[in-house]
């Protein structure tokens, strides 16, 4: 499990991570979702004590990271693949891990055959590693400890498809066994599949935050008619919250019943309503985010 | 055991905190804390685990090889005495050794693995440590080496040139020399750590190495009290009675004092740096 509390992290005059606080529980993989620059990275650095917040805390299973005997045995983590040696062979960045946090050496072997690394491969300088093959490696080195609980920033970067899935299951199986996972990214999609808890993060602050069935929920119904101004003051007019949702589409803040009663009430044909899931997920990023976003909400 | 974390159930919680019961772990013994002597394993190792530092480690033989045969060949045959081989090895060593203890450190920097390092190991003092003891360790094992090499030279040339061989480096100078190229290389380390740049840490050896004795000479010869006093500050002009005569009391007085301004406080600025610095 891992706890953040109001934790700040100020750069001079610039606020990276303001008063953020959320629990990562054990069982569940929870995605730390949001746009560049967000504070991922640094909320991330900050609980394994890489960086001294301003104020506020973090733990992971009950202490501070840096208070753990040997945290490479309680958590695996992964925060940039690239951060390796480059004179150094795969085999041997995961042999100095294994020993310094004590597991025996027969663990490299498994690591590298978890993650599908040959042996071959395994023998190169990381320097000629591809960028799929140095997130493999980050990934083996993480696990190699066999963690408690994981905390990974963007694990999937580089990653081809068949990877990509290869790690949403190996997540999976680590939460089912009780594991906890704390994973980034700022692709919604990534994280829709994975996690069963989101948080969301902008501009440093935590906009939204729940399980991912909430999220969903709140995301409401998407309606579309041939004439959707007319449907959209329809709704409006029957007290439910409406937003532009792609190009003619509405998403409407309340359930589906209520919203077909509204429109069939104003004489409006629907040519489309169904729950405002998946895409509704995404809208919300975009919305949550829309003033922290570069480009502004996507129309 | 899987407490229902299947993403099609649909539990509706209060945000952020999930209040579902969590699912079983499984049990694990308390893990021990890494014990000192696996860091110094593991940072030896990786003095050596590179090309790049393998042969800076190979450096020290090959330099005092080269070094040796140079002496054989060109020292004239009345000079063929273990004081030249020893005086010629020692310029290499005197560059490749804080060479060695300056990317000890800043390596953690430069090639970032400082993050997996520190992540494994949180307490940067610790580490820090680990390589402060085996620079000392190398730095001693390397001149012991190098010293060897020169001891065959010395031999080898001899018996080249018909002379008989000529043993003239007491235990005692020895040990001086030794102790001087220690200072120097902790002196690379200091300023490793201080900087935590390659770069950085390598001019900043040679302004101390080479222009600041320069600086420092030409204000002796213009100031008395610093041409009496001097050996008071400076940690070279400290450092070079240890090349030839046995250190008086006041001269050992000096060395430590010099040692505690340019090893010992810079040190301790460096390590509250190290500690509280971003690594990223
Ligand atoms: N040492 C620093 N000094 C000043 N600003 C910093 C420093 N480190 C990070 N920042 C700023 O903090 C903000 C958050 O950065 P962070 O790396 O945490 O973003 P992120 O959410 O991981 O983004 P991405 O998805 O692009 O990885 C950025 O605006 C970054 O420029
Ligand atoms: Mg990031």
């Amino acid at each position: 499990m891992i706890t953040i509390d109001a934790l700040t992290k100020r750069y001079g005059g610039y606020t990276a991570v303001d008063h953020i606080s959320f629990t990562a529980e054990a069982g569940r993989v929870t995605g730390f979702l949001g746009p560049n620059g967000a504070g991922k990275s640094t909320s991330m650095r900050v609980m394994v004590g890489l960086t001294e917040p301003t104020s506020g805390s973090a733990t992971v299973l009950g202490r501070r990271f840096a208070d753990l005997p040997n945290p490479g045995r309680e958590v695996g983590v992964l925060l940039d693949a690239s951060a390796q040696h480059a004179g150094r062979t795969g085999r041997e960045i995961l042999t100095l891990a294994a020993r310094t946090i004590g597991m025996p050496k027969s663990r490299v072997s498994e690591m590298l055959d978890l993650v599908s690394l040959t042996e071959e491969e395994a023998g190169r300088r990381v320097r000629n590693y591809s960028l799929g093959m140095r997130q493999r490696l980050g990934i083996a080195a993480a696990l190699i400890g066999d963690p408690e609980v994981l905390i990974l920033d963007e694990p999937a970067n580089g990653l081809d498809p068949a990877g990509i899935r290869w790690m949403r299951d190996l997540l999976r199986r680590f939460a089912d066994d009780g594991g906890t996972v704390l994973l980034s990214s700022h692709l919604l999609h990534e994280i829709e599949v994975i996690a069963d808890d989101i948080i969301v993060i902008g501009n440093g602050e935590i906009v939204a935050g729940g399980t991912k069935e909430e999220l969903l929920a709140t995301a409401g119904t998407l309606v579309r008619a041939e004439d959707s101004v007319a449907l959209a003051a329809a709704l409006t007019e029957a007290g439910i919250t409406v937003h532009p949702s792609g190009s003619d589409a509405l998403r409407a803040e309340s359930d589906l019943a209520a919203v077909g009663r509204a429109a069939f009430a104003a004489g409006i044909p629907v040519t489309e309503l169904r729950a405002a899931d998946g895409a509704g997920l995404e809208e919300i990023f975009l919305e949550l985010t829309a003033q922290t976003q570069r480009e502004g909400v996507a129309a | 055991m899987n407490a229902s974390t299947s993403t099609a159930t649909p539990t509706v919680t209060t945000a952020p905190v999930t209040t579902e019961p969590p699912a079983v772990r499984r049990p694990r013994a308390e893990v021990a804390p890494i014990p000192f002597t696996r860091v110094l394993g593991v940072e030896l190792r990786k003095m050596f685990d590179t090309r790049s530092g393998f042969w800076l480690m190979a450096s020290i033989v090959i330099l005092s090889v080269v070094a040796t045969g140079a002496t054989i060949i060109f020292a004239p045959e009345a000079d063929l005495d273990f004081e030249s081989f020893a005086s010629a090895i020692g310029i290499p060593m005197s560059v490749i050794l804080p060479i060695i203890a300056i990317l000890s450190v800043t390596g953690e920097w430069s090639q970032r693995t400082g993050l997996a390092t520190f992540t494994m190991v949180p307490s940067r003092s610790r580490v820090i440590a680990a390589k402060w003891l085996l620079t000392v360790a190398v730095g001693v094992a390397g001149m012991a080496i190098a010293l060897g090499v020169g001891a065959l030279g010395n031999l080898i040339g001899s018996s080249i040139a018909g002379v008989d061989v000529v043993w003239n480096v007491s235990a005692r100078e020895f040990a001086q020399i030794v102790l001087a190229n220690s200072i120097g290389m902790l002196m690379g380390f200091t300023l490793g750590v201080l900087l935590r740049s390659s770069a950085a840490g390598i001019v900043g050896y040679f302004v101390y190495s080479l222009v600041l004795p320069g600086v420092s000479s030409a204000l002796a010869s213009n100031q008395q009290w610093w041409a009496d006093h001097g050996a008071w500050f400076d940690l070279n002009m400290a450092t070079y009675p240890l090349y030839d005569t046995a250190l008086t009391s006041e001269q050992w007085a000096q060395l430590g004092v010099t040692a505690g301004i340019w090893l010992v406080l810079p040190m301790l600025v460096g390590l509250w740096a190290v500690l509280r610095s971003e690594v990223k």
